[in-house]
């Protein structure tokens, strides 16, 4: 995480050293990027055969799971944006 | 909605590819999705850098950001210890250590399975993969319906590196030091909460 961090911060700091250019090619490249790694997460789900044959048994324990967690994390989320966010704009 | 369709489409793409070809082991390698996710932070560092909206968005933030990440944990351990209700197999605290992953899959599945075996740790592989994916792959709907934080706490853990472009994508680039400073506070959170719930 460090590392991916670090990126970051040098890619801000040449950003803003070029931010007068027109750089919307990075958008654009930001969107390949994107893609490539959502199908190369596919190609590791896919090919993990204990992932692949457990998404049925234990999958529907790990899913109910995944939503109550989820729902949870949203409903608080939306208070938070609700009351704290949206009112000091 | 059609960025979402496209999205999935190259993941589903992936996962067959992945399940009916024997696809040279390159390709499951973590390397070279890690090195496309070094790439793509780079690049989402050029854009926020080089944007001048992005840097007022920052200088007004305060404490407020805090409430993020504790929405994130409070609203996730609520869940999951009202599920294990549900859940006749499960143990208040079985349901808690899985949830209490975040999103972070390979770090609270080891710790599960050293504690509570291989059926739980499995569980929680799935399931959190699975937070991260519906992060992934629900960000525009989330936005829609329950504003501008619910990708980020559907998130997690991820959402300092796996799930940040996307959430910059769709929240906005105003979002970017929220979903950073969310992530990396429930990212830390989750050797110590897993092992928590996993011991008592």
């Amino acid at each position: 995480m460090i590392i991916v961090i670090s990126l970051m911060v040098c890619g801000i700091v040449l950003g803003y050293i070029f931010r007068e250019k027109n750089l919307k090619i990075v958008q654009k490249l930001i969107n390949y990027a994107i893609f490539l790694l959502l199908f190369l997460l596919g190609i590791t789900v896919g090919a993990n055969a204990d992932v692949m044959n457990n998404l049925n048994s234990i999958g529907l324990e790990a899913l109910i799971i995944t939503l109550a967690a989820i729902s949870g994390s949203i409903l608080c989320a939306w208070a938070v944006y609700r009351f704290f966010f949206i009112s000091t704009k | 909605m059609k960025g979402s369709i496209i999205i999935v489409s190259f993941f589903i793409a992936g996962v067959l590819l992945g399940r009916f070809v024997d696809v040279p082991s390159l390709l499951t390698a973590e390397e070279p999705t890690l090195y496309a996710l070094y790439a793509l932070m780079f690049l989402v560092g050029i854009s926020i850098g080089s944007d001048k909206k992005a840097l007022e968005a920052l200088k007004h933030q305060n404490l407020k950001i805090m409430l993020v990440p504790l929405a994130t944990i409070i609203g996730t351990l609520g869940g999951t210890a009202l599920i294990s209700l549900v859940l006749s197999g499960k143990s208040l605290t079985d349901c808690l250590a899985v949830g209490a992953g975040f999103g972070y899959y390979s770090l609270s599945t080891i710790f599960i399975t050293q504690y509570k075996g291989a059926e739980l740790g499995t569980i929680a592989l799935v399931s959190n993969i699975l937070r991260e994916l519906i992060a992934l792959l629900a960000a525009p709907l989330l936005v829609r319906y329950f504003g501008k934080l619910a990708p980020i706490s559907v998130g997690g853990a991820t959402t300092a590196d796996t799930t940040l472009p996307i959430i910059t994508k769709f929240c906005g680039k105003e979002f970017v030091i929220v979903s950073i400073v969310h992530g990396i506070t429930v990212d830390l959170s989750v050797p110590f909460l897993v092992t928590f719930f996993c011991t008592i």
